[in-house]
This record gives C-alpha cells, structure tokens and sequence, in this order.
C-alpha cells in the first residue's frame, strides 16, 4: 500500500477519516490507519493537519518521447464545417503554454472539405496547420478519427494536446489517449507549465467539484487534456495572419466503423446552455413552475438562457435539457443568476466557473453564497421584478 | 445478446456537503453506491434484455467492499458478475482502469455490447467507456441517450452531442456509454433481491486476470495527482443589503457598471 502513515506524527483526531470518501480509514489505539479499500485518492494527505499522511513516490520509467516530444497541439474539432468557440479558447491558452515552454503551437484539423477552417485557425494563433482532408472524415467516427490522431501523434511527438470538452472531445478524445499510451485529464479548468521539467500541471475540479486537483502526467507524452469551455480566454485574433499548412493522407486500411445516419440540430426542449453568455436558473425556491415564468422574463431581458436545479426539474417543473450541475449540463457564462437555488454541491461543480455570479435566497446560510459574485438575501419575487424594472428604467 | 455492465462503487456525493463558511467538506458518514450513472447502463441493458433477450454480466474493478454493490445489482436483475479486486489496482487512473476492466471483459469471454456509464461521479472523468472500447478494439458511441433499433448485428442510438444529437449505426460488438435519457432506473425486482442476499460474486485479482503490477494500479497509471485542494469561492464576494427591491436595482446597476450587462441601443 503506498498511502504512508507517519504514526508518531499521528494524533488521532480522526480528520482523515470523516474526509476519506471510501472509508478506507479507522483509528486503532487512536491512530489513523488505512485498510482494503483505499484507492490512493490523497484526500487524507491534504486534510491531515499535522501532514502525517503522504503518498509514496512511484518511481517509474519515463519512456523515450518524453525527452524527445515538442510542440503544443491543439485538436481543432469542427462539426458541419464550424468550430465551436472553445477552438479559440484552447488557441489562446496554448498560445501561452507554448511561449512558456519556448515551442510552436499547431492545430489539427480532420474532416472533409473543411481546408478553408484553417485561416480562422491562423487567425486565432496557430503557427502550423495539420489538415487531414478526406471523405472518411467526412461524419464523425470515434475509432477512424481516434486512429488518425494516434498516428499523426506518433509521427510528429507534440509534447501537449489539448481539447474542447465537448460531447466530441469527451468522447475522442478518451480513446486517442489509449491509442497513443498516454495520460489523460479530463474537463481541465486550470493549466499551467512547470518550466524546470516542462510538465504541464492541469487543475480540474474532482469528487463532484468537492476538491480540486492538479495532475500531471511525468513519464509519457504528449500530455493530454480536455479543457472545459468558457474557461479559458483566446487570443486577440489576427486575420490575415498566416501559417504552415501541413497536409498528410488517410493509411489505406483506415475506414469509419460507425455510420451517422442523421444529424439533428437543437430541437424542442434543447437549449444551448454551454454557450449562452448569460444563465439565469431557477430552484425550488421558486415555489412551481409559474415561477419559470420570471426566471424567462429575466433571462429574456438579458439576452440569456434558462437553467434549472435539478431540485426544480425533478419537480417536473422544466425540462432536464435546462438542468445545470453533474448531472446536468456544465456551464460557464460571463452572468450567472440563481433564484431560489441552495447551492448544493452537486449544482456548483456546474457553474462555479461563471464570471459574475448573482444569487437570490431567502436563506442567508445558502451556500450558493459562498460562490456568489453579488448576494442578496431576500424573496426572489421581490428582488426579480425590480431587477426587470430597473432594467427597463435605464434602457428607457 | 451478451451485454456486460460496467458498474463502479462510488461514495455517495449525497452525504457530502461544503461549509458554507469555511467552503471545506462537510461530510456526514460515507455510504457507498452505485455510480448513480451506472443506474442509467444498467437500465439500458435492462431494456435491450426485454427486447432481443441475452445475458447481463456486471463488471467492476474496486476494493473488496464493491463485492455488495454487485450484490446490489443482482438485485435489479443482472444475471451474473465479476469484481476484480486487488492491492495493485489501488491509486488506478483511466489508463489503469482500462487495462484491468479490458482483462476483465476477456475473462467473462467477451460480449456483444459493453455498456458504461457517462462518468464516474467520484472521478468525473468520463474517460473510462472510449478508453475501454480503443483496448478492446471495439467501435464506440458515448453519450447515447435511446437505442431506436437493436438486433444481433447492430443497433441505431441516438448520440447526445451539445447542438442536439446524431443518429448513428452501430455494428455489434460495440461500446456505448449512456446518459440519463435513456431512461429512468426502474427499482429492484422482488426476485432479484431474494437471489441477492445469497450471492457471492466471483473474484479476480491481477494475477488471474494475466495483468503484471506494473500495469495497474499507481504502478500502471500515466498520470498523477500532485495536489489536492478546497476550490477557491470566486472573487470577491458582496452582499447587498435589502430592502429586496433596492437590492434588486443595486444588482442591475453594479452589472451595468461592471460592464457585465450592456445596455447598448
Ligand atoms: C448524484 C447527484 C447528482 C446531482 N446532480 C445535480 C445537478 O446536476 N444539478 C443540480 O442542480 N442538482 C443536482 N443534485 C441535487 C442537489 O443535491 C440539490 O438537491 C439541488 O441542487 C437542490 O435544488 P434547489 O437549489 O433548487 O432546491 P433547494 O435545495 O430546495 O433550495 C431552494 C432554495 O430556495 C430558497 N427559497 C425558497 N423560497 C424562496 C424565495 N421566495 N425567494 C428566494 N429564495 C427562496 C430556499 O432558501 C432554498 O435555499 C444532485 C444530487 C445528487 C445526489
Ligand atoms: N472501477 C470501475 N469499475 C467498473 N466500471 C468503471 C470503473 N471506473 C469507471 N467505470 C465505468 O466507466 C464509466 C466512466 O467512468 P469515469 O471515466 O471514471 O468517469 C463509469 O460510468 C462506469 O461505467
């Protein structure tokens, strides 16, 4: 077992145990001691206030790419010839990451006839263009776009790639990285370089947003990470700006094992939540579903989108498309306003990373509080339609 | 239909609460479940079972205490399972994971589909289903949230995708990973929970599965956690004093002049 105990630094005060999510810990004779089902988690290690708990350093062999892989990639996702916004995002961020570590930043680009997505891929910072162009790209295939990546990786070692996490880069993305025996960190909102060892350090949020962690990936490349929309800011865009375009061939045996048989655009009760630049949500404070009616008057007025708790939606109040949390959808709008929303954990981790978050409670001791921007404690049928007033009084 | 379920053991987020104050964990006693996900991959092979028949074998990889959640899963109708339990898998990543849960479905002899969760809501990670499918060479849909046509040969599933969703043909053997829409979990069979309180799943460890140390566990993984922390409250935090009207024209004014809300024309 590699979770170390330092017995004498032990005081028994039994922090690690009620922090420890697989009661994987016990005092005996008043001090901590760990059994079968721990899984090396490292919660323990940081609560521990005495730090009598520590992981064993694993030694293990890093392998040859990881001295001789340069370069930061960036995985250019395109559904129907666009790309979605993150694209920019992950341009701008790896535009720093690269400068840090002194190299290029490229930008893969896979599908069919989408050759001309490269000058806005330029534009947003993208020294060099990787195109595979090609009708077996032409609908999105996890296994043929997974094993052209993987190759493409294995050919020109980049020492990071980064992706959307979006539905597509959550569901490549995963199996690029096996493909090509590497780590992987998933829904990244927090990325960094470690100059002395060129490590990428890559902060998500973990156990349902409970804790944050950073990870890194020491002995293998490239290092991968999935990086969540909206959190990361893109570049000033240069058009005009030019490149190195670097073409190369689907191999022969490469063939689609799936067929997309239908593409259907947001339909009925689907709301574009991720990309909506303000979220107004609304939770059972809102007391039934009359009450949406505020929250899309609200959102309305804003130009924004409604969400909801998954509290209001299991009350069969609105549809789960709206729903914003783990289970729901992940949001991070430049305004968040919550209305009768507790803030249970579960809905933070969902919208925690929200540049200005407003929140409506009569609960002073809310939680949501504690992300808020701006609080206010009060009846949120009192507080919405003032903010509707005072908006229609300076927009006159 | 031979359909295996990858089920994962997971604290229950439930019991979890962050002080509002101190923004640390609050946690009151820690219970274990089933990734509530999993209850949704579950359902699904439910479903697929009623409608071409089969076989449904759930698989696991966790510490010895998975061994009731199997149990649990008998209960709701799971015909047969396997944990595979073992110290070296302790400190597993997604790469981890994927080697011992791949041995796993060659040890139950393989399947027609494999069915996995979204994610893991311990983990979050979403990594483990894409992961499995490339070790087993498998074709993939995640994030499926109906099964329109399902036969021996292949099955038509609607993929959730952020603009709305794809319609896709899938040839078995085949990977999916299934979101909520698949359908509510329907509850334990009477039958089932008698045959639960009997069951003793069967046990594998990285020997029997042919799996050397280094392949799993902390020794296998690729990445690694180097710090752990309580996530930060965001910014600076205000509270604006009622009356709840004036509050709610402060708000406006302070988002007008943080240039959060344009007014423009
Ligand atoms: C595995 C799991 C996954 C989950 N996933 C999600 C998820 O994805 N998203 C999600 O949101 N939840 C999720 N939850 C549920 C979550 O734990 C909470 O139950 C839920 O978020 C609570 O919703 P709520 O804030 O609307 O309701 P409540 O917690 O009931 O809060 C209502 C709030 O409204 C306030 N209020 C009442 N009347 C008024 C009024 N007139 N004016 C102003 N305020 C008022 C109250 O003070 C209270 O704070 C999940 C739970 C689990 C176990
Ligand atoms: N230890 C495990 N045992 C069995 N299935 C797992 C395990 N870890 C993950 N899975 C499956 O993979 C899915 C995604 O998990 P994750 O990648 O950890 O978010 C889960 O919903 C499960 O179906």
């Amino acid at each position: 077992m590699a979770l170390i105990i330092d017995k004498t630094a032990c005081t028994g005060c039994g922090s690690c145990l009620d922090a420890c999510p697989f009661g994987a810990l016990e005092l005996v004779e008043d001090k901590a001691q760990v059994n079968d089902n721990c899984t090396l988690c490292g919660t323990c290690v940081e609560v521990c206030p005495e730090s009598a708990l520590s992981l064993e350093d694993i030694q293990r062999a890093a392998d040859e790419r990881t001295a001789t892989s340069r370069g930061v990639w960036v995985f250019a996702e395109q559904r129907d010839g666009a790309l979605p916004e993150v694209v920019a995002e992950l341009l701008g961020q790896g535009g720093r990451l690269a400068a840090d570590l002194g190299v290029d930043l490229s930008a893969v680009l896979l599908g069919h006839g989408v050759e001309a997505l490269s000058a806005e891929l330029f534009a947003q910072g993208a020294q060099k263009v990787y195109l595979a162009d090609d009708p077996r790209l032409a609908q999105f295939d996890d296994g043929i776009y997974a094993e052209v990546l993987a190759r493409l990786i294995a050919q020109e070692r980049p020492e990071i790639l980064l992706a959307g996490a979006t539905a597509l880069g959550r569901s490549l993305i995963p199996r690029v990285a096996t493909a090509a025996a590497t780590g992987l960190t998933a829904d990244c909102t927090g990325l960094a370089i470690d100059p002395a060892r060129r490590l990428l350090l890559q902060t998500r949020p973990a156990f349902g947003g409970n804790i944050m962690a950073t990870i890194i990936c020491p002995d293998a490349r490239p290092q991968m990470a999935t990086v969540r929309p909206r959190v990361m800011k893109k570049a000033l865009p240069q058009p005009g700006a030019t490149g190195e375009l670097v073409r190369f061939g689907l191999d022969a045996d490469l063939a689609p094992s799936t067929q997309v048989l239908e593409v259907v655009r947001a339909i009925g009760e689907q709301v574009n939540l991720t990309a909506a630049e303000v979220v107004v949500v609304g939770g059972r404070g809102l007391g039934g579903p009359e009450g949406f009616d505020l929250v899309r008057e609200l959102a309305q007025a804003l130009g924004g989108v409604v969400g909801a708790t998954r509290g209001a939606v299991d009350a069969g109040w609105i549809g789960h498309a709206h729903q914003v949390g783990q289970t729901g959808r992940t949001i991070g709008p430049k305004l968040y306003i919550g209305l009768g929303v507790s803030g249970a954990v579960q809905h933070l981790v969902g919208m925690q990373s929200s540049d200005v978050i407003v929140a409506v409670n009569t609960d002073a001791n809310a939680p949501i509080f504690s992300v808020a921007t701006y609080g206010i404690v009060g009846n949120l049928f009192e507080v919405a339609p003032a903010m509707l007033a005072r908006l229609k009084e300076l927009r006159g | 239909m031979k359909i295996i379920v990858c089920l994962k053991q997971v604290p229950d987020t439930a019991s979890v609460k962050l002080d509002p104050v101190t923004h640390t964990l609050k946690r009151e006693g820690v219970a274990a479940v089933i990734n509530p996900f999993d209850l949704f991959a579950l359902e699904a092979a439910l479903q697929l079972r009623e409608r071409v028949g089969g076989q449904i074998l759930a698989l696991t990889m966790g510490p010895p205490q998975a061994a009731e959640m199997l149990r649990e899963a008998i209960g709701y109708g799971v015909d047969e399972g396997l944990l595979l339990s073992d110290r070296a898998f302790a400190g597993a990543d997604t790469w981890a994971t994927t080697a011992a849960l791949a041995a796993g479905v060659r040890h139950l002899g393989g399947a027609d589909l494999v069915i996995c969760g979204k994610q893991a809501v311990d983990g979050d990670t979403a990594q483990v289903g894409p992961g499995l499918a490339q070790r087993l060479g498998l074709p993939q849909v995640a994030f499926v949230k109906a099964i329109r046509e399902a036969s021996a040969e292949h099955l038509v599933v609607e993929r959730q995708m952020d603009d709305g969703y794809d319609l896709v043909d899938l040839p078995l053997p085949a990977l999916i990973t299934v979101v909520r829409e698949i359908g509510e979990p329907r509850p334990p069979s009477l039958k089932g929970k008698m045959r639960a309180k009997k069951y003793e799943a069967p046990l594998a460890g990285a020997a029997a599965l042919g799996l050397a140390e280094d392949q799993v566990g902390l020794k296998g993984s690729f990445t690694q956690v180097v710090e752990v922390f309580a996530p930060g409250a965001a910014g600076q935090r205000e509270m604006l004093p009622g009356p709840a009207e004036a509050a709610g024209r402060a708000v406006i004014d302070r988002l007008v002049a943080d240039k959060v809300i344009l007014l423009g024309s």
